[in-house]
Formats: C-alpha cells, sequence, structure tokens
C-alpha cells in the first residue's frame, strides 16, 4: 500500500468500520478497497464531517418537501407519513458484476411466466413430477378462476422486483421473487434524483448507467399488453386509496407516466367493459396497472367483504375486454415454500442451468427437512410462505427462547405454511451513520419489465438495514435505502 | 378528468372558502363585541349564527367565547375553522397528484399550524378569554395562509378543468354566504331603510361590510358614507368587487363554461340556463326594485338556485348515472 493511502485511512472516519465474514461492498480486505470504490471513498474522506452532515441535511429536507413518504400500519401514531431513511453513500457494482445479474434475471422472469402459463393450462411440470402438486394447489395464491384462461402475450408478470443478497464470496444470489405487486421503485427514482444534486461532480465521474428511463419503459410495457383492437389504449394505474403505504409511488407512477390514478370507485363494470368515471362521460379502460392484492381487487370474485376493488372486474378480464398487469394468481409462483423449486423450473422450461442460485431451502413439509430445522431453530430464519415485508419472520441466532418456542409450534400446526433457511450474512456496504463510515447489511431488488421484450433498468432499489447487525430491510422494520450505481465499464 | 377528483378540488375550494368566511364573521364580531352593550351583544351573536346558516351543535348560551371556542377548534363541529380546514387538507390529499406542489405545501402547513400539539391545550374549553390574545391571533393567521393558498393555486396550478373546479367551489360558496349574510342583517337595515346612523349602528354597518371584506372597497366607490341601500347594492350587485354575489356568479358562470367547453355542450344545456337565470336577475335587478319587493325571498331565492346549481354540477359531472352515461 502507497504511504499516502495508508495516511489517508487514518484519517478517515472509519473507527467503527469493523470487518467480518460478511462480503464488504467497498473493502476487500483489510485497508485494501475495491478498485471501483476509490474515487468514492477519496471523495467522502476528503470532505469535512459538517460538510456531509450539511448535504445529509440536504437530502433529506428535499425528501420531506416532495412529500417522499410511507405510513406503517399498526404503529400508535395514526398511520402518520414518514421519510423512508436515506443514506448518503451509493452503492456501486461494476458492469461485469451487473451483465451476469441481467442475464440471471432474465432468465428467471421468463422461466417464471413459463411455470405460471403451464399450471394454469396443462400443468406438464405437475404431471411430470417435477413440482409437486401439493406445492402449488395448497398454495393461498393460487387461483382457481385462472386456469384455462387465455392471457394476453402469455405474459402473467410483468412487473417484477426480486430480492438479491450478496453472499460471502461476493455472488449474487436470489433471496426472493415479489411477483404480486412490487414496491419500491420509486424510491430507486428519487434516490438518484437526490444523489445527482447532492453529489454531482462524483456521480458524473463514474459513468454511471441511468435509470431514469424506467417510467417510458414501464409505459411501453403496459401498452404492449392492450387487448387486441385497441391501438391507443387507455392505460391507468389502480390504487387502494390514500391510506395504502405506497400511496407516493402510485401517485408518482402514475403522474411520470402520465396515465390517471384510479381507485375502485372510480371504475365501474358494464357488459364485461371496464369504464371510468370522468366529468366528461364514461371512458373505457384498456389496460389497468393495478397494486391492489388479488384478494381485495373484485368482490365478485375474491374477497366479498373488499370495498377497495371492482365488480365485475375479472369477467371483464376474462372477456379479454382489459388486461391486468400484473395478471391474477401470480402470487403462485413467489410462494416461498415453491421458492425451493424455482431452479429446477427453470432447467424444465429452458433446459439452461441457472444464472443466479437460490438459498438453499428446508421444506417443513418434508419430515426430515423438519426435523433438522425444529432441532436447529437457534441458527436458521424461519420464514412464513405467503408473507412479505419481513412480517412472520423468525431470525434464529437473534431470537429468544420463547419466540423460538412459538415457531415451533406453528411449524407443528401448520408445515405448509413455513420455510427455513440458513442465517446468511449477506454483504455489507458502507453507511453513514452519525460523521462515521460503518458497514450495514444490505439488499438489492432490481426490477424487471416483461412485456414484448424483457427491460431491466441498471441497478435498482438498494435497501440497508439501518440497525447495527441487524439482517432485516424491510421499510416497515426500520430499513432504510441508497442510490444504487451501476458503472458503464 | 376524473369525477372524484372533481368532486375532491371542488370540496377542498369550498371547504377553506368557508374557513376564511367563518374566520372573518367571528372577527368582525369580536371586535365589534367591545364596543357593544350587553343587551345589543346578544343580538348580535345570534345574528352571526343566522349568518352561517345555525350550524348543528352550535348554540348561543350567553358567553361569546365559548361560541368562539366551538368555531374555532371544536373537532366534533363540523361548521368549525379547524374541521373545515381539516376538511379541505383530507380532500387535497385524496388528488395530491392533481394539485401543484406550491397548493399542497401551503394547505398543509396551514393544517399543521393548527393541529400542533401546543394547539391541544387552546382547544380545552376554557382557555379563550377576553386578555388571551389568542383568537384575534389565530383568527388572523388562517385568514393570511387561506388568501396565500388562494394566491398559489391562481399563480401555480395550470387554469385547466380542475382549476374551474376550484373556482366553482369557492365562488358558490362565497355567493351563498354573502346573500346568507345580508339575509340575516336584514332586520337591521332594510326595515327601516330611512334611518340615519349613529353610534352603534354604524359601528354594526362597518361590521357587515367587514364580515365581507367590503368596508375600503365601498369607501372606494360610495365614501365613508354608509346607508343600508349602497350596502346592499354593493354587496349584491356590484360588477367589481370580488365578494359580491354578482361578481361570484359571473365567476362561476365563466368557470362552468369552461368545463361544459371539456365535455360536449347539449348534456350542460339546463345548468347552463339555471346560472344564466340567476346571473341575469343580478346584472340587470336595480337595488331600488329590490328593496321595494320582498328582499328575503330575493336574497332566498340565490341561495335556493346556487343549491340547485350544485345539485346538477353533480348530476351532470359527479354523480351521474351510469345507464344514462352509456345511452347517451
Amino acid at each position: 500500500m502507497q504511504p499516502a493511502q495508508a495516511k489517508q485511512f487514518e484519517n478517515a472516519a472509519l473507527k467503527n468500520y469493523q470487518l467480518d465474514n460478511a462480503y464488504d461492498e467497498m473493502f476487500a480486505g483489510p485497508e485494501q478497497l475495491h478498485p471501483h470504490y476509490e474515487p468514492l471513498f477519496e471523495r467522502f474522506s476528503s470532505l469535512p464531517a459538517d460538510e456531509l452532515q450539511r448535504r445529509k441535511h440536504a437530502a433529506e429536507l428535499s425528501f420531506l418537501n416532495q412529500g417522499i413518504t410511507f405510513t406503517v400500519y399498526g404503529r400508535d401514531d395514526g398511520g402518520k407519513e414518514h421519510i423512508f431513511p436515506y443514506d448518503l453513500v451509493p452503492r456501486i457494482i461494476t458492469a461485469a458484476e451487473w451483465a451476469t445479474v441481467e442475464l440471471g434475471l432474465t432468465q428467471r422472469i421468463t422461466a417464471l411466466n413459463l411455470f405460471l402459463k403451464d399450471i394454469y393450462n396443462e400443468g406438464r411440470i405437475l404431471k411430470d413430477g417435477i413440482v409437486p402438486r401439493e406445492i402449488v394447489y395448497s398454495c393461498k395464491h393460487f387461483r382457481r378462476q385462472m386456469v384455462g384462461l387465455q392471457v394476453p402475450r402469455n405474459v402473467y408478470v410483468a412487473i417484477c422486483g426480486t430480492d438479491l443478497i450478496r453472499m460471502e464470496n461476493g455472488e449474487f444470489v436470489v433471496l426472493e421473487d415479489n411477483l404480486r405487486v412490487p414496491s419500491g421503485v420509486s424510491y430507486m427514482l428519487t434516490n438518484r434524483r437526490v444523489m445527482k444534486r447532492i453529489f454531482p461532480q462524483l456521480f458524473q465521474s463514474y459513468n454511471v448507467r441511468p435509470i431514469e428511463q424506467y417510467t417510458q419503459l414501464l409505459l411501453g410495457t403496459l401498452r404492449s399488453l392492450a387487448p387486441e383492437g385497441r391501438p391507443e389504449p387507455n392505460i391507468v394505474l389502480l390504487s387502494p386509496g390514500v391510506f395504502n403505504s405506497a400511496y407516493f409511488e402510485h401517485a408518482y407512477l402514475a403522474r411520470q407516466m402520465g396515465i390517471e390514478l384510479v381507485e375502485g370507485r372510480d371504475l365501474v363494470t358494464h357488459d364485461n367493459i371496464i369504464y371510468m368515471r370522468t366529468t366528461s362521460g364514461l371512458r373505457r379502460v384498456d389496460v389497468i396497472y393495478r397494486r391492489v392484492d388479488d384478494d381485495f381487487i373484485d368482490p365478485m370474485a375474491f374477497r366479498g367483504d373488499s370495498i377497495l376493488g371492482v365488480s365485475g372486474l375479472f369477467n371483464a378480464y376474462r372477456a379479454g375486454n382489459v388486461t391486468l398487469a400484473n395478471a391474477f394468481g401470480t402470487g403462485v409462483a413467489d410462494d416461498k415454500a415453491l421458492y425451493a423449486y424455482v431452479p429446477s423450473i427453470i432447467k424444465y422450461y429452458l433446459s439452461e442451468e441457472p444464472i443466479l442460485q437460490n438459498v438453499k431451502t428446508y421444506l417443513m413439509t418434508e419430515p426430515k427437512s423438519r426435523q433438522h430445522v425444529l432441532q436447529n431453530l437457534d441458527k436458521l430464519v424461519i420464514k412464513a410462505v405467503g408473507e412479505s415485508g419481513g412480517y412472520g419472520m423468525l431470525i434464529g441466532p437473534q431470537s429468544t427462547a420463547a419466540q423460538r418456542e412459538e415457531f415451533a409450534q406453528k411449524i407443528q400446526a401448520d408445515p405448509r405454511n413455513y420455510i427455513a433457511q440458513p442465517t446468511i450474512s449477506f454483504s455489507r456496504a458502507p453507511c453513514l451513520i452519525g460523521d462515521e463510515l460503518e458497514p450495514r447489511h444490505v439488499d438489492l431488488r432490481p426490477y424487471i419489465l416483461y412485456g414484448d421484450k424483457v427491460a431491466i433498468v441498471p441497478g435498482g432499489l438498494t435497501r440497508v438495514a439501518l440497525k447495527r447487525g441487524s439482517l432485516v430491510v424491510n421499510s416497515s422494520q426500520g430499513g432504510g435505502s441508497k442510490d444504487t450505481w451501476v458503472l458503464s465499464q | 378528468m376524473l369525477s372524484r377528483v372533481a368532486d375532491s378540488l371542488y370540496w377542498m375550494s369550498r371547504s377553506i372558502e368557508r374557513a376564511e368566511h367563518t374566520t372573518r364573521l367571528l372577527d368582525v364580531n369580536l371586535n365589534l363585541m367591545l364596543d357593544e352593550s350587553a343587551m345589543n351583544a346578544d343580538r348580535c351573536w345570534q345574528r352571526m349564527l343566522q349568518a352561517l346558516g345555525n350550524p348543528e351543535d352550535t348554540h348561543w348560551t350567553g358567553d361569546p367565547y365559548a361560541l368562539t371556542q366551538s368555531l374555532t377548534f371544536d373537532i366534533d363541529n363540523k361548521a368549525s375553522i379547524l374541521s373545515c380546514i381539516i376538511s379541505a387538507r383530507e380532500n387535497s390529499r385524496h388528488v395530491r397528484e392533481q394539485i401543484s406542489t406550491e397548493q399542497w405545501t401551503r394547505l398543509n402547513s396551514l393544517y399543521l399550524q393548527v393541529t400542533r400539539p401546543e394547539m391541544r391545550d387552546d382547544l380545552q374549553v376554557g382557555a379563550i378569554t377576553a386578555d388571551s390574545g389568542q383568537p384575534t391571533e389565530f383568527l388572523q393567521q388562517v385568514m393570511e395562509a387561506v388568501h396565500q393558498f388562494q394566491g398559489v393555486s391562481d399563480s401555480t396550478m395550470s387554469h385547466g378543468e380542475g382549476w374551474q373546479f376550484i373556482q366553482v367551489g369557492r365562488y358558490i360558496e362565497r355567493a351563498s354566504a354573502t346573500a346568507l349574510l345580508l339575509e340575516a342583517y336584514h332586520e337591521d337595515l332594510w326595515l327601516h331603510t330611512d334611518r340615519i346612523p349613529e353610534g352603534n349602528e354604524y359601528l354594526e354597518w362597518m361590521g357587515l361590510l367587514r364580515s365581507a371584506t367590503a368596508f375600503e372597497a365601498y369607501c372606494k366607490v360610495y365614501t365613508a358614507d354608509i346607508t343600508p341601500d349602497r350596502i346592499l347594492e354593493f354587496l349584491l350587485l356590484d360588477e367589481e368587487f370580488p365578494h359580491s354575489v354578482r361578481f361570484s356568479i359571473d365567476t362561476l358562470q365563466r368557470a362552468l363554461e369552461a368545463i361544459h367547453g371539456e365535455g360536449g355542450k347539449s348534456r350542460a344545456e339546463p345548468l347552463r340556463r339555471l346560472v344564466g337565470r340567476l346571473q341575469a336577475s343580478l346584472n340587470y335587478s336595480s337595488v331600488d326594485e329590490i328593496l321595494s319587493g320582498d328582499i328575503v325571498a330575493y336574497l332566498r331565492g340565490i341561495q335556493y338556485q346556487c343549491a340547485a346549481v350544485h345539485k346538477m354540477i353533480y348530476e351532470l359531472y359527479i354523480d351521474y348515472s351510469i345507464q344514462a352515461a352509456l345511452a347517451g
């Protein structure tokens, strides 16, 4: 190491920066940076602490003023709006790393769409015994109504957010797929906008691949799914309304795409055609980018007590008069038990080896695995198959005996509802905590669009577990986010 | 534009206008009270309640500060200023992506200001007294904030269909509130038009003008000689004063024309006739004519017609029957 650099490390605010066996996004080893982090490190360590704080405040103020907020359910503050915590230090991904991720995600979304088409039609993969029938049919997101139905362009999942983590050896693996109504993309876009304003020169010097085209790509994807004979489709975004935790995102995306933001009460069905009620009369709707779950979207087809949905929507969909993105019943493919079969699904439909690996997963329906898991609850992570947002989870090494006992009982009572995975110390990236740079665990959620072609904007949302040592990155559980830079070379 | 969005913009605007009107009436009457004898004060507060349409849950009990409390901070009272602001903000939240950031920020900070924790202490009954200075200061702040909101609405939002619905809400509320205000004063003013005002009476007439922010504007036209017939002429028939009924109906008519233009004219024909008739009656009436007839009936007529316009706007643009829309 050069003497100048050694001095730099001494001055830098790194006294809390302890490396452990988790992969570190910035350091390859003690006092040894990954080359692509060098300019960033230099820039950050050259800025005085108060200047960093000033920029941090400027960023936070910018989020507050733009109303970039979310609501957390069940907290005792009347569903108040919070800012999504934002970290100033960007996460950098090299061009080569991204190339692999992009290929892997394209392969995965293609296979998952083929899988959904198959299980809702002939069910070849079930007949061939690759995926057990009971996993599919016992999934609460399996929709019998979709069986035998022709889906436009065979696109079931048009918008997907896949959670990736980086293992100790630096390899990206898939932690879970979000195939129903993935959220967070607005944070990806606004993080970038704020970052460009706060560190313009640093950003410019890095040659970061742009992501701003996302909303246009999304609009293109939605347009490509329009029903036959509707060359100028009327596309709308269906939101549960202002009380939903992601309402900001719904409004943001609708505005950026220039499409109407509608709620269930704005839509009416007549003769299997969906209309929206406007001041100049009823206007036909062709494509719905829905941010409402299956359960709540049509009280006639699904949950009858829903007031968020549109009665008759499913019939209009079945008649081919309106397209939904995503389709109904896609949740069966992001069930956490089915997840274990995704590598086999890829091999089955594409005759290719999976490019992105899965995390080892124990199915509780298998007696041997169950036995093993029950004996090792303190070392494993237990997840409920149908939950998301970090709810219904037990992190073994950080749990109490009482919690483990509770989960042991739950698993035995309903084995289909749980899976177990090893506790993975996924990668950590530098974050500005107070005046110090400290490592925090991060994941990555790229957003994949699947219409007439597959489009993935480079990067995605990097979520950060801001509490020291925490492995939970969900915003509802104290997580934050940071900008993600994919380099062009 | 989605009907739901039009509905929210309309009510956002109406609620803000209503908050402003209530604020001003309270401010004027709290001020008047300082000069009035106790007997007159009774009359004066009851008249104010009448001018607000005798809101439910609000009664004159002889204590002006209890009444002020009820009309400012009482969230359970739908007519209170706080309720109006909360309702306006709630409506704007539902159309956050349709209004400008400046509008949202202005309204949101008014909301945050009036609902902040320190305000909770002022919410206690009995916290408002003659010495606290609380009500006047609060009322001034609300009025300023409302004016700023109306300013940014006009200068930062495109004057498209959404803005026109804001105009409709504001001016329909203003026209009927002014008509109601004049009606509440009719006994004091127009039963004996030949009176020469003195002392307290002059103060009251000034109060009426100030209730519609009209005192200075009135003086510019008629000088400080205040007479009941001129007050009526000014608040009802003046073409240029933004709080007069005529000005409000003219503006309402223009906003509705702009909206009809978007949605096909024939459908709007009955509404256009209704507004046109009201507008003509204000444009071509003289104050003598109105005073020689049944003035209360005339003022009530304006309120009924405003209510009918509201109903027809809803039937036409917001709450129309699906069957009729499909058939048409």
